[in-house]
């Protein structure tokens, strides 16, 4: 019954997921960038282009110049996310790859790192009053659930263990459709719980920031308006006016 | 005079506290019925305008990709919040980048997404009520779509794009902005934004040359509308008559005069400008930029120059090609459009001008970069050229030059407080507000390095500051068109010696100074 639930509950937060970020992908590229918009200085061609996104998404540039606290909570939060992330990997994968082996221990550091950018950034939401100002109820619910994920993940580990193994058999039950139990720990529940929860509210929440990026306009065209000429399908119809 | 108190000059950026509606009163003139009229917009709010709008705010998503996903990926950082002018200048909260776009997103989320038709509480979404709308007219209007904020955003939202899209929404349910429609309908039936018909522009010019002959003793022609010239100068109508704009365009003058370039200003397209943009309105902006290219094919020019103009050279730069192009039919060697900064810049590089810079020594200079010059536009071949380039001509123009403090030029520039279609009397608080970011930057360089003129590459800018930097102690005549130094420093052949020494900013000095052989 459990197992049932929560095979269920995956299957429909997965499709969730990526459908509903299919379906914004796909509301993004087809809608037109109808003029050149790229917040300049910017690169004069489409490497270059590449080299910008590449350093807003591993430096997180423009914040870096923007805020340096927010940028260090950002970053850490975010990069230690990607290691617990790929840390996990390991539950996915019979071997697992022997880099995700060799990430194992540093992935620890990184669940510490994560809380501690995520409590950098509530930190900011009630002291800083300009932030206070902006932040709304669905803002708190968002780090409640990342910070939940993370203490519940931890207690896992430090406080009452799980069975892994078994924990593993389940996961690797739901990719291949082949349902083995899943342990009844009721921290593990609300770890799972809490991570279903997130995949599903992606598409629909701010977390949209990451497909977002890489549809801005200002981020994402060369400035080579002069040389190129950019014409919209939707602008073309004004075309009329000839020599 | 003022009923309001000037926000303090301190000794660096920092951010205000909050002052919830420190701005909520002040609204721009809505426009009348026949402005709205002339540009095919309803003149008044229509019956039934919440769906009118939901109806054009739909059609928008569905139509600019910038919109649909800034809207969408706004994370609340608060990295832009203490970036605009406006907010720095006004501690009102919905002047914060964020807040200002929010007042957008909370009616986006409560029609176009799920979580907002659900629990509408939960991820702040909100009708489009009478008050929201008041809110849009107000605050909209006190954007001036500088773009600083994009800079700072990791995801690059630029409010400008929402503020163009919001005004664009306002306009189709017939709450327009006086200024900006009154402006525009006057460039489809004049040519410019000032409505100077061709005779009173022909005299204008004369008087010109008269002035260049009498003050250099060289006769030095500003032509209208001659064929077969080299170059179009579109240049904003400000430079006609304003100062210091004007003393801008005889720097222009005298360039092509030195470079030996033939030229001519257009009475048909004798508007840089294009206020379309301000509004957001890709079908009023096409319209204006087709006037560009009619002139430039009904005059059979070559090269297309543009004058002294901030969000023009954006259009100008950025724009023309996708509205007007393509310009097949102008000379291949030289960009489309080309700024006359370019211009000059490559006259001194290739020698051809003559410059006496202790012509500028009675001044030491800084130099403003102008918001939409810095952050949506290029200059030159390189990134950053619009940086280097003018301040390489001011260089070659002045002994004396130093910059503001860094995080206050270049791309970290703050707009002139009057940009985005706000450069109008009833909104005259929130101008001289919004310019205490830059005034505190002025006064800095002024008192540390004993700066005593800016100049500026924007007709927008040059208004603005003239009109505000009194009311922060600065002379008005210390704001300065960059040719304006050209023009001063220039020697043009046949000039009779300029060692008399700099005029001052009176004509009777300068025609008694230098008064021809």
């Amino acid at each position: 019954m459990l197992t049932a639930a929560y095979a269920v509950l995956f299957y429909a937060a997965s499709l969730l997921l990526a459908g509903g970020l299919a379906y914004k992908v796909w509301q993004y590229a087809k809608t037109p960038a109808l003029l050149k918009i790229p917040t300049t200085p910017a690169p004069l061609t489409l490497p270059g282009v590449a080299l910008r996104m590449g350093r807003e998404l591993a430096l997180f540039e423009s914040l870096f110049r923007s805020n340096k606290w927010t940028w260090l909570f950002g970053w850490m939060f975010h990069f230690a996310l990607l290691l617990v992330l790929l840390r996990h990997l390991r539950y996915f994968t019979e071997p697992p790859w022997t880099w995700v082996v060799l990430l194992q221990p540093f992935g620890l550091y990184g669940s510490f790192a994560m809380l501690a950018g995520l409590l950098g950034l509530w930190l900011r939401r009630v002291a800083v009053e300009r932030i206070r100002y902006i932040t709304g109820p669905s803002d708190h619910v968002m780090l409640l659930l990342l910070c939940g994920i993370a203490v519940s993940g931890f207690a896992m580990r430090y406080v009452d263990r799980v069975d892994i193994v078994a924990l593993k058999a389940f996961v690797l039950g739901l990719m291949y459709f082949d349902w083995q139990p899943l342990p009844a720990d009721p921290i593990l529940l609300v770890h799972l719980g809490l991570v279903a929860a997130l995949m599903a509210v992606f598409p629909f929440s701010k977390l949209l920031h990451a497909p977002g990026i890489f549809f801005s306009p200002t981020r994402n065209q060369a400035d080579n308006a002069r040389e190129k000429r950019h014409l919209a399908p939707w602008a073309a119809k004004f075309e009329s006016t000839g020599k | 005079m003022a009923d309001y108190d000037l926000p303090e000059l301190k000794e660096y950026t920092e951010p205000p506290r909050l002052a919830e509606g420190a701005m909520g009163h002040l609204s721009t003139y809505p426009a009348a019925p026949a402005h709205q009229e002339a540009l095919g917009f309803p003149g008044e709010l229509v019956e039934g305008w919440h769906d009118k709008a939901i109806e054009k705010f739909d059609e928008l998503l569905g139509q600019s990709r910038s919109l649909r996903v800034y809207l969408d990926a706004c994370v609340r950082c608060g990295a832009c919040t203490d970036k605009c002018h406006y907010f720095l200048g006004t501690g009102d909260p919905k002047n914060m980048p964020v807040a200002r776009q929010d007042l957008m997103r909370k009616v986006y989320r409560r029609h176009f997404t799920l979580a907002g038709k659900w629990l509408p509480w939960l991820v702040g979404a909100a009708d489009l009520t009478e008050e929201v709308l008041d809110d849009w007219y107000n605050y909209f209007h006190q954007c001036s779509q500088c773009r600083r904020c994009s800079v700072y955003c990791p995801y690059g939202i630029d409010t400008a794009e929402i503020s163009m899209a919001a005004r664009e929404i306002m306009d189709h349910i017939g709450k327009g902005q006086k200024y900006c429609n009154e402006i525009i309908a006057k460039v489809h039936d004049i040519g410019n934004n000032l409505g100077l018909k061709e005779p009173a522009l022909a005299n204008t010019l004369e008087g010109l040359e008269e002035d260049i002959e009498e003050e250099t003793g060289v006769k030095v022609r500003l032509p209208l509308d001659e064929k077969g010239a080299e170059v179009m100068l579109v240049a904003p109508s400000a430079d006609f008559f304003a100062e210091p704009h004007v003393d801008g365009l005889i720097g222009y003058a005298k360039v092509f005069h030195q470079a030996g370039v033939s030229w001519t200003i257009s009475s048909y397209a004798s508007e840089a400008a294009n206020f379309a943009m301000f509004i957001g309105s890709y079908e009023q902006m096409h319209e204006v930029a087709q006037r560009i290219r009619k002139a430039a094919l009904d005059l059979g020019v070559r090269r297309i120059v543009v004058g002294e103009c901030g969000h023009a050279w954006r259009v100008a730069y950025s724009f023309w090609n996708t509205l007007a192009g393509p310009f097949d039919f102008l000379d291949p060697d030289y960009p489309v459009p080309q700024h006359v900064c370019e211009f000059t810049y490559e006259q001194i590089q290739k020698g051809a001008l003559k410059l006496d810079k202790s012509a500028n020594d009675h001044m030491t200079l800084t130099f403003h970069d102008s918001c939409n010059v810095a952050r949506a536009s290029r200059m030159g071949d390189r990134p950053g050229g619009q940086f280097e380039i003018p301040r390489a001509i001011l260089k070659a123009c002045c002994n004396n030059f130093v910059d503001m403090p860094a995080d206050t030029i270049r791309d970290a520039t703050f707009c002139c407080g009057g940009g985005g279609g706000l450069l109008t009397d009833e909104l005259l608080e929130l101008r001289v507000k919004g310019a205490q970011p830059r005034m505190q930057a002025l006064k800095q360089v002024a008192d540390e390095h004993g700066v005593t003129h800016m100049a500026s590459i924007c007709a927008i800018c040059k208004s603005q500051f003239t009109k505000v930097v009194p009311d922060y102690g600065f002379d008005m005549d210390s704001i300065v068109s960059l040719h304006q130094l050209v023009s001063n420093a220039i020697v043009l052949d046949g000039q009779a010696d300029a060692a008399a020494g700099p005029e001052e900013e009176t004509e009777e000095t300068a025609a008694a100074g230098q008064a021809g052989p």
